[in-house]
């Protein structure tokens, strides 16, 4: 393990696999969060004409080339699904999926293009489909901690409006905020987080990582900040794993290990995290099912006690199992720790009876009022 | 008998792409219309996760095994993102945008461990070969057939089969999912067997056109057929014709300019959106251009005839009708008040007084200039100014 990580490869794969969980880990927050996440889809597939003609151009794997070319075509195509939506009657989705499927047609084209062209020059152009961690060149760390540091200081310098267009766009107009040019703004942003990641993620695959990480931070907190920077942490957590992973295995592309970790770290969230995740919501629902159960028997008893005029009134274990069946255990148990009833003996009859203590008896008469009558 | 074999070569790899291109726009009308684009986008992608488990299983890359598995991995990549989006803790986009890439990952990762055994990579999957498909043959009557022409003929029978007999149904699927419960069909279940579908015919095609390029194939015809008419019969029709076109001319081009064949019939296929957004005769771009054109010089010559009619007969009348009132008054450009003028012109509402040599000679109202400005202004405005 230490082996690896002095090694100079994953030292650099490591730093690209930070600065790339950075960005797309801020900016995906932001398109989750506006319903973008399918145009992310759209225009990561769009990037690769892009990426050929940058190769084309440029005559070999320049990243800059490339990454160039790649936000040409992806913003090319985002301008294409905004003009197609704006101006046609064709669902948002159907326009997605045209400008999604003819870019990318286009893109492997260009690369049979490319590939006939030039045999030599073409190496390590496959790797931007899937991505491909271990090309990644020490210069190529300048270009992403460039983007990194130019897309998190726009969201610093744009955050307030940002987040107001993000959650509640009307207001922001009413407000008088540039709200069109703020949501392109935050669209270019989509574009050049996926561009980021063409080199490790890979175009099929970099709507992932846009939206994995957002979506997991999402279910951990409510404020805007604390879903950024837990998005921000999750893509990093899932950019260097996966980067390590493959870097140690031959033959795994770097993408779809990335994407997994992003999964897992979604699957987590979504089972574990406080108040929204599927086990707490469970663990509530059961709950308040118990306390639902209990303020039922207590209630029996209670009528029983007001039908015989009498509040000590021994309500017999037998009446009340009749009623409430197999609840009836464990809310005479709940309700016991609680201090509302107690067990008492009836001679001379041998079965358990219970009995209102007068805590129970309060607590009975305000469930009443609170409910109105209760049968 | 190989001059034969090779010189039906093209017309092998011609019939593949039109049988895809048929069998994708025969479905996609209905998911196009539906709003399931995307989720054609996720099963296109989802497949190649189901392809190498099926692979890994049995041992079959294609074939009738394949297929029954591509219909469960359709089945099974909805059924998830629906999982995932009912738990509403994230909107239907994003679990589209979660599932399926969790799904094309572990697909590719498989595919990644088994590289040395599958005569198949990654690239393959997802963009296909169409020109190798002739490789692959099985003798049908004496004659050697591709077997993936075979089984797109096969599943291309299925598809219509399916649109035919279930038009009724897929047609209030489609437009009144609410309507088509009330009446006793079943819309989620012919949804679910449209995507099963789809599904089918995106594992029989990959190995022609590969997994992604799939999705132009379903997608684009469709939308384009979508922008020309209003009519479902019209638009499955011009759909599938759309498709045709674009297989031919995209096997000439990839030919001519030594490109993949597959992707230049998909790239056509947007070339003919492209040309359908641009010139559409009644929803394109020009055309909507042109009618909001010829409806703003419309209203512009009307305001012109009122104009004229409220100062016929005052004071200022000599001043008022004419071109350069319209520039100093209206604040019009001139390129507007000539093009309002010869448009109010050639309609008879307005003439020139004779001789027009000067250009602001008055503009006098013709008789039905002046019935229309009344029909326009009942109460002529006071006209002092």
């Amino acid at each position: 393990m230490w082996d690896l990580l002095s090694s100079h490869t994953v030292q650099t794969v490591l730093m690209g696999a930070v600065f790339l969980g950075l960005i797309s880990g801020a900016l995906g927050a932001f398109a989750v969060l506006r319903g973008q996440s399918l145009l992310g889809d759209a225009v990561s597939h769009a990037a690769l004409p892009g990426v050929a003609l940058g190769f084309l151009v440029a005559g070999g794997r320049e990243l800059g080339a490339v990454l160039i070319g790649a936000t040409l075509s992806g913003g090319l195509a985002a301008l294409s699904v905004m003009l197609i939506v704006s101006r046609t009657r064709l669902k948002p989705d159907a326009a997605l999926g045209v400008v999604l499927s003819v870019y990318f047609a286009l893109g492997v084209v260009l690369l049979s293009h490319v590939q006939s062209q030039s045999g030599a020059a073409s190496a390590g152009l496959s790797g931007f489909l899937f991505g491909q961690a271990a090309a990644t060149l020490r210069s190529d760390l300048w270009i992403m901690g460039g983007l990194a540091g130019f897309a998190l200081a726009l969201i610093a310098a744009l955050w307030k409006e940002a987040k107001i267009v993000s959650f509640d766009p009307d207001y922001a107009r009413a407000l008088g905020l540039p709200v069109a040019r703020v949501q392109a703004a935050l669209t270019v942003m989509v574009a050049l987080a996926i561009v980021a990641g063409l080199q490790m993620v890979g175009v099929i695959l970099m709507v992932a990582l846009l939206i994995a990480p957002a979506a997991a931070a999402r279910q951990w907190t409510r404020s805007l900040a604390g879903m950024v920077g837990l998005s921000m942490g999750f893509a990093v957590v899932a950019g260097v794993t996966g980067a390590l992973i493959s870097a140690s295995a031959r033959g795994l592309a770097t993408g779809p290990v990335i994407v997994l970790v992003a999964t897992a770290i979604v699957l987590l969230s979504l089972a574990f995290a406080p108040e929204r995740g599927l086990l707490d919501r469970a663990l509530a629902r059961r709950a308040r099912t118990r306390s639902l159960r209990a303020d039922q028997v207590l209630g029996t008893i209670h009528a029983l006690a007001r039908s015989h005029d009498d509040p000590a009134y021994k309500a017999e274990l037998g009446m009340l199992r009749a009623r409430h069946a197999a609840a009836t255990g464990p809310a005479l148990a709940r309700l016991t720790a609680r201090g509302l009833v107690r067990e008492v003996a009836h001679p001379p009859e041998t079965t358990p009876h219970w009995q209102m203590t007068p805590e129970g008896q309060a607590r009975a008469e305000a469930l009443r009022e609170g409910r109105g009558r209760d049968d | 008998m190989i001059d034969a074999v090779f010189a039906s070569i093209p017309a092998m790899i011609l019939a593949t792409g039109l049988l895809v291109g048929l069998s994708g726009a025969l479905l996609g009308t209905f998911l196009v219309l539906r709003g399931a684009s995307m989720l054609t986008d996720a099963i296109s992608h989802a497949i190649v996760l189901g392809i190498i488990t099926v692979w890994l299983l049995t041992g079959h890359l294609s074939g009738p095994v394949q297929l029954i598995g591509a219909a469960i991995t359709g089945v099974i990549t909805v059924a998830l993102t629906q999982l995932v989006q009912r738990t509403q803790l994230v909107r239907m986009d994003t679990a589209i945008g979660l599932v399926f890439p969790a799904m094309f990952a572990l697909g590719v990762l498989l595919i990644n461990l088994n590289a040395r055994n599958v005569h198949l990579d990654v690239d393959a999957v997802l963009l296909g070969e169409i020109a190798f498909v002739w490789i692959d043959t099985t003798p049908v009557l004496g004659q050697p057939v591709p077997v993936a022409l075979l089984a797109l003929a096969v599943v291309f029978a299925v598809n219509a089969g399916f649109v035919l007999l279930l038009w009724k149904e897929l047609k209030l699927a489609v437009f009144d999912p609410a309507l088509a419960t009330s009446l006793g069909f079943a819309p989620g279940l012919v949804f679910y067997a449209l995507l099963s579908l789809t599904s089918v015919t995106a594992v029989a095609s990959f190995e022609a056109v590969g997994a992604i390029l799939f999705i132009a194939f379903v997608i684009v015809p469709p939308a384009t057929a979508f922008l020309l008419t209003r009519r479902l019969p019209a638009m499955l029709g011009l759909s599938m014709a759309l498709a045709a076109a674009a297989c031919v001319t995209g096997y000439a081009l990839a030919v001519l300019w030594d490109v993949n064949i597959g992707a230049m019939m998909a790239v056509m296929t947007g070339a003919g959106f492209a040309l359908a957004l641009a010139f559409g005769p009644r929803d394109g771009l020009l055309a909507r251009s042109r009618a909001r054109r010829a409806e703003a010089l419309g209203i512009d010559s009307l305001t012109l005839v009122v104009h004229l009619a409220a100062h016929e007969g005052t004071r200022r009348e000599a001043e008022e009708n004419t071109r350069p009132a319209l520039i100093r008054h209206l604040g019009w450009s001139e390129g507007r008040a000539r093009a309002a003028l010869r448009n109010a012109l050639d309609a008879g509402l307005v003439a020139r007084a004779t001789p027009p040599q000067s250009h602001a000679a008055p503009l006098l109202l013709t008789a039905e200039g002046r019935a229309r400005a009344t029909r326009l202004m009942p109460l002529r405005p006071d006209a002092a100014d």
